[in-house]
């Protein structure tokens, strides 16, 4: 095993593959994030989203989590940002590319957003020696197993996450309701 | 070069976080806020994925598969209401959504 592998793999959290691939990943999620929220076309915005759903789908795949990477890419790529595109079609866009884009208090959402990222910059600048940079590994063949046995229970019990998981179909039934009688003509 | 640690991961997820939260505090298209909304809760989610990751357990990911589920209905549930207010007031700018203030 070459000596640089080697080392990567006994830090414990470093990726399947080089370095470079976070950073590269890291950076496409970071850039098209400032474009969806600069675009003054909706549809622009949208694309971009779209870029930075498969590069923390990406992500997912360096902190070896096939199965939510997979949910990323089907769900969020795939569902969700189709809706999206359908209600930017449906709802008039040209007018609103053509308004003004940021409301009259921006300077102090901005402001705001700043403080932020100070309280998370301080958090983690304070808190660096708290993480262990060496994690532990999982075994990565049998990730989707182990999380449908979490889920679905295993040999006739019920899983930890069973009943939170019919819970979540419960919300999502009160959700498909709510938008199909909220987009109803006469309620 | 740098092995890649949770801490990495934190720095990528909280620079999302952020770029959401400005967003939704600046942008006047809903259809833009939802799209922040979706920025932040992936943050969220890569936040739990890496500490998933760290303390080697699957929590973290059974959470963030919650997270999408949640992300998909506050989708429908936002964009249904999108719909409807589109077609009473011929707008989708924030700030003219004032129908309840007094």
């Amino acid at each position: 095993m070459n000596p640089a592998l080697n080392a990567a793999v006994n830090a414990g959290m470093a990726p399947v593959a080089t370095p470079w691939f976070f950073y590269v990943l890291a950076g496409l999620a970071v850039a098209s994030g400032v474009a969806v929220i600069t675009r003054r076309n909706a549809v622009h915005s949208a694309l971009a989203l779209i870029v930075t759903l498969l590069s923390v789908a990406g992500l997912y795949l360096m902190l070896y989590a096939p199965f939510v990477a997979g949910v990323q890419i089907i769900v969020y790529a795939g569902g969700i940002m189709v809706l999206f595109l359908f209600v930017i079609m449906l709802v008039n866009i040209d007018r609103a590319s053509k308004d003004r884009q940021f409301n009259r208090i921006w300077p102090v959402g901005l402001a705001a957003a700043c403080a932020l990222m100070a309280l998370f910059a301080f958090a983690i600048v304070k808190g660096k020696a708290l993480f262990p940079d060496r994690g532990l590994s999982l075994p990565e063949s049998s990730n989707t197993q182990q999380i449908a046995s979490m889920l679905y229970g295993e040999a006739g019990r019920m899983g930890q996450y069973t009943f939170a998981f019919e819970i979540a179909s419960l919300l999502l039934l009160v959700a498909i309701l709510g938008a199909v009688i909220m987009t109803k003509k006469k309620i | 070069m740098v092995p890649i640690t949770t801490l990495h991961y934190l720095v990528v997820a909280a620079a999302l976080f952020v770029l959401g939260v400005i967003g939704v505090l600046t942008r006047r298209n809903v259809v833009i806020v939802l799209m922040s909304i979706e920025l932040i809760l992936n943050a969220v989610n890569l936040n739990l994925v890496a500490f998933s990751r760290m303390w080697g357990n699957l929590h973290g990911q059974l959470f963030a598969i919650f997270i999408v589920v949640d992300a998909a209905a506050e989708a429908a549930a936002g964009l249904g209401i999108l719909i409807a207010f589109f077609r009473n007031k011929e707008t989708i700018n924030v700030d003219e959504i004032d129908l309840l203030k007094w």
